[in-house]
């Protein structure tokens, strides 16, 4: 299996995004200005800072040649994961459903926390189970998922809400306290929180980020555990 | 500054960029002529406190520097120490003091961008960075100035880091009256290289092409380092009224642009398309430009008009005096030329040829087809006359005593309290919150959960650091306070289990022209060599920032240490928090707690004392490395280094950070439960092991047994009389007891300083 | 032409910048504020004012979350 790590200009953490999908399969950055997706059997976009977060968080990187690569490749259901920065891009680019805004408390915020599976049958979450606590750390300035009503209530009725925070442990002030959504087909992900940084026991408090890598080579490999 | 360029500048114009009278007189000696406004420009800020070290060269001289780890010592963008297979550590802290005051988030956040600079500079991609800052008290008049600084520098640290993707792992603040007026901001940062292929500043080859790359040159921080940097801030400049005029000369960071200019430069060094490499930062072009000269013993040419500007109208002086951000400066053999500037269109920063390497000696500098300066090198550089200093012991005590803000009646258990709620002590949570610890995915250890920031190679071992520093213990006694800081770094470092390899300082002092800072100045870095010395942990690098002082007085003399530290195996990475119910707990070292100087002192107004007890510096040493030892052996379940607080707040925090209660039984005090229990020094350290491990620790340093982890609160028993004095006396046999809980929103106070 | 494109979080959505700002304004002894919002400013040259509708639209607002107000400089403004 092998997984597309994008890169842009002020991307941050798709070093470590390499790294982790490297622990379950090949993997290689694609540099943002091009096309070719290299025979990527699925994508990330990574965590950072891309165009330093200019006009809004990802609403640059949306329009690079190598998205519109992925965009097309979404639409044939290729699976596509956005984690931070990358779950901004999605939205931007309209392959996630709502927007991210300022954190509720104004601020940059790290910190460790519970995650709550809502959703264990989605391509990024097989290797979970619905209910079950993930601790993965979070660190953004604007993480607040917002979408209007009406669409929260479709996106609920159709499973699109993934992952939330436990109660009590969100800083952004998401409406619902959604961490990670996907689209109605399925096959694209995003979240705030970051799993690539909760892969290794050395420098992870946990390794329950690995079950979204995990989940994703079985989507592929179609191959147990 | 006069207005035309033909109008020859007047010795009052020299004097108004900070020149004094008799340095005026050697410039026109070293030109054969009155210098004109660009070279005066140039002479005001090379030969100015910032970039010349006019009061402090001769004392870092007498420094070590030498070490069996050192790579690259001072005089260097960074130095660099060993860290095994063919890496090098880069590391080096520096000050952004006067612009932060004012402004704050402006002057922390390029004060990274800086310090990053010279990291990469010597091609080593930056791994970390750590902050120490100073403010006023957070409570009464100073309360608002100081939550608008604290919370402007911990944002812009915060943006600069976690925007280029270096995570911000460590770092001190501190809360004391001196720094009010004065506010301190030292960035410090560490990077990895491979140690042969370093990179010097030094020009070379004439013939050679000087290549500009980065942002685009504009009038930030226009007279910045002579204005700011080498003069008092004035008595009305403390409001923000009174300091916007500075405003202008402030200069404004993109961390955006730095991360392409790092990427880019690690890739022309990693290609070797380069010769040298500076960094630009303070006085811009002209100290790049100037002391790649110098430490080649070359000449440079320099065309203004090739420099890529984004504000119109620029005058040359301008453009050689701009200390716009995010720009470096190399020297290319003229066959690379074309593959620097196209490498530096691939990642979307500006690269221009501005100039050439000659063999003349001598700086000139072009408009075009005009010459518009014309200096010897050795002249802008190494002739800047250096000052010997005068120094004298004050008669009388500087600084006055702080308020008094606990009650006299104070029980142990309200003293404890106070303590762990106090600036100085409470968690840093809400700053290091703002930070990114954990981005590139190397960090072991993150606040709070070690006395020192561990990060791990790729080959399974890990670096650990540390910046420390007690400004008020080195204003009551700057030798032995000095040397008590670098122990508290190196100790720090034991803690998690690292051996020191190197350290950094940034000396940040009052005006060195009064004979009492000197005297300060002068006692500091005594300590600090004696000290390095006896640590075996070498000077690789620094700086200095003096004249922090205004019309209320000097800051506390504070000499910044941030020390590099390894351990062979980053699993065994030590712990401060205690980690299993029924671990003995126990003090370990020589320690000798006093209450002079202490944090309980400030809290009860007491006025400085008049020196410091004397260290052993030995013992202290061996039993860091005791402990040290029984970490790497993972004899230990947690460790942590005594400091402001003494004993009662070290176990406090012990219990807090490992969420579980302990019991200590302290015997009889005799009447000195204050001391004992909140007294400070250096050597002390508290441990969590099993019993066996503590009877084997014993072999190489004191080891006291206290009590047992277990329970969810904190309990001291004692036995031993009031004090005399009645403060924080207890009766005999007393029993303190404070539930975690009660402890955690103590210890959570500083929250209240970010809402 | 000079045009300047004002951006502003959609009404209803919580506006935390807009909220902090009102809250401190007191504090500095200004009273009577309400209604306190923070938004963008993109001011830019054009040759054809037709194109800033579309601009907004794709990459200078995001219409989920944000309206935004066109206005042209010389001489005459246009509001959205």
């Amino acid at each position: 299996m092998k997984f597309g790590v994008l890169q842009f200009p002020g991307s941050c953490d798709e070093v470590d995004a390499l790294a982790a999908a490297r622990l379950v399969g090949e993997a290689e950055l694609i540099w943002h200005g091009e096309r070719d997706l290299q025979g990527a059997d699925a994508i990330i976009v990574p965590g950072g800072f891309s165009y330093g977060d200019y006009l809004r968080a990802g609403a640059i990187a949306r329009f690079a040649p190598a998205m519109e690569s992925v965009i097309d490749f979404a639409r044939e259901g290729g699976p596509v994961l956005g984690i931070c920065n990358g779950f901004q891009v999605l939205c931007e680019a309209r392959l996630l459903p709502g927007a991210l805004l300022v954190n509720a408390n104004r601020r940059f915020t790290f910190r460790q926390l519970q995650l709550e599976v809502v959703n264990a049958d989605t391509t990024f979450t097989r290797a979970c189970t619905e209910g079950e606590r993930l601790s993965i750390p979070a660190k953004h300035a604007w993480g607040r998922y917002y979408a209007d009503e009406r669409t929260l209530a479709a996106m609920r009725d159709k499973g699109q809400v993934v992952l939330r925070y436990a109660p009590g442990q969100s800083f952004n002030g998401s409406l619902h306290d959604i961490a990670g959504v996907c689209n109605e087909a399925g096959n694209v992900f995003g979240l705030m929180p970051h799993p690539e940084h909760a892969v290794d026991e050395l420098t992870g408090e946990s390794l329950d980020g690995l079950k979204i890598f995990e989940s994703m080579r079985l989507a592929v490999d179609g191959a147990p555990a | 500054m006069t207005a035309a360029a033909s109008t020859a500048p007047t010795l009052q114009d020299a004097l108004a960029l900070g020149l004094t009278a008799e340095e005026y007189e050697l410039v026109c000696e070293k030109q054969g002529a009155p210098p004109n406004v660009l070279e005066l420009a140039m002479y005001s800020l090379l030969w100015s406190e910032h970039c010349a070290y006019k009061h402090s060269k001769k004392l870092l001289r007498t420094l070590p520097t030498e070490g069996r780890h050192v790579v690259m010592g001072p005089g260097e963008n960074a130095g660099a120490v060993d860290v095994g297979n063919g890496l090098a550590c880069a590391f080096k802290v520096e000050s952004h003091n006067h612009p932060s005051a004012v402004e704050p988030f402006q002057g922390a956040a390029t004060g990274v961008g800086g310090i990053l600079r010279d990291i990469f500079a010597i091609g080593a991609r930056p791994i970390a960075v750590l902050d120490s800052l100073r403010f006023g008290e957070p409570a009464g008049e100073s309360a608002t100035r100081t939550r608008y600084l604290l919370d402007g520098a911990v944002s812009g640290i915060g943006h600069y880091g976690n925007s280029i993707g270096v995570p911000t792992i460590g770092g001190e603040v501190y809360f004391e009256g001196p720094y009010e007026h004065n506010c301190l901001v030292n960035a410090m940062a560490l990077g990895l290289g491979e140690r042969e292929r370093l990179v010097r500043s030094a020009a070379a080859g004439t013939g050679n092409v000087l290549v500009l790359f980065g942002a685009a040159t504009g009038r930030d921080g226009i007279g910045g380092a002579s204005v700011l940097a080498s003069a008092e801030l004035d008595a009305g400049d403390t409001s923000s009224g009174g300091d916007s005029d500075k405003r202008p000369t402030v200069q404004v960071g993109d961390p955006f642009e730095e991360k392409k200019l790092l990427e880019c430069s690690l890739q022309l060094l990693a290609r070797d398309l380069i010769v040298s490499l500076q960094d630009l930062g303070a006085a811009g072009l002209t100290s790049s430009a100037a002391e790649m000269a110098s430490k080649g013993e070359v000449g440079i040419e320099i065309d203004v008009a090739k420099v890529p500007l984004r504000e119109a109208g620029m005058e040359p002086f301008e453009v050689m005096v701009s200390e716009s951000q995010e720009r470096m400066l190399c020297v290319v053999e003229p066959a690379n030329v074309a593959a620097v500037l196209a490498l530096c269109e691939r990642w979307e920063v500006n690269g221009a040829a501005i100039g050439r390497v000659t063999d003349t000696g001598r700086v000139r500098v072009l408009a075009g087809d005009e010459q518009v300066g014309d200096m010897p090198v050795r002249a802008l550089v190494d002739d800047c006359p250096l000052y010997d200093l005068a120094p004298q012991k004050p008669a009388s005590p500087i600084y006055p005593p702080p308020p008094r803000t606990l009650h006299a009646d104070a029980t142990i258990r309200d003293t404890l309290l106070a303590l762990l709620a106090c600036p100085n002590i409470a968690s840093r949570r809400p700053l290091f919150e703002q930070y990114d610890a954990i981005v590139q995915s190397r960090t072991v250890r993150r606040p709070e959960q070690a006395d020192a920031a561990v990060l791990a190679l790729a080959d399974g071992s890990a670096l650990a650091v540390s910046i420390d520093c007690n400004g008020r213990r080195v204003a009551a006694d700057p030798y032995t306070g000095t040397v008590q800081t670098v122990l508290e770094c190196a100790a720090n470092l034991a803690c998690a289990g690292a051996e020191p390899l190197g350290t950094t300082n940034n000396l940040n002092f009052g005006n060195p022209e009064k004979p009492h800072i000197a005297w300060q100045l002068t006692e500091a870095v005594r300590g600090l060599g004696d000290a390095c010395r006896a640590l075996q942990a070498p000077i690789v690098g620094g700086n200095v920032s003096l004249y922090n002082e205004g019309a209320t007085g000097p800051i506390y003399p504070t000499p910044v240490i941030g020390m590099v530290g390894r351990m062979p195996d980053a699993r065994a990475a030590g712990r401060l928090g205690f980690g299993r119910a029924g671990d003995e707990i126990a003090l370990v070292g020589p320690f000798a707690p006093s209450l002079a100087a202490s944090e309980l002192a400030k809290l009860r107004g007491q006025a400085l004392p008049d020196g410091l007890a004397r260290v052993d510096v030995a013992a202290v040493h061996a039993a860091q490395v005791a402990v040290r030892e029984a970490v790497r052996a993972g004899a230990l379940s947690s460790a942590h280094d005594i400091a402001e607080g003494g004993l009662a707040i070290a176990l406090a925090e012990c219990c807090l950070a490992g969420g579980v209660g302990a019991r200590v039984e302290l015997g009889d005090l005799s009447g000195r439960a204050a001391e004992a229990l909140f007294g400070e020094a250096p050597g002390g350290f508290v441990v969590s092991a099993s019993a066996d491990a503590l009877s084997e620790l014993e072999r190489s340093a004191p080891v006291h047994r206290l009590g047992t982890v277990g329970g969810d609160s904190l309990q001291l028993s004692m036995a031993g009389g009031a004090e005399a004095s009645g403060d924080a006396g207890g009766a005999t046999g007393e029993r303190v007891s404070v539930s975690l809980e009660e402890l955690a929103r103590a210890h959570a106070r500083l929250a209240e300083l970010f809402s | 032409m000079k045009a300047r494109v004002l951006i502003r979080p959609k009404q209803g959505i919580l506006d935390p910048q807009g909220e902090a700002v009102q809250r401190a304004l007191p504090a500095l002894g200004f009273s009577g504020v309400a209604n306190v919002h923070v938004g963008r400013l993109v001011e830019l040259d054009v040759e054809d004012a037709q194109q800033l509708q579309p601009m907004c639209d794709k990459l200078l607002a995001n219409p989920l979350v944000e309206d935004y107000e066109v206005q042209l400089l010389d001489g005459g403004a246009d509001a959205k």
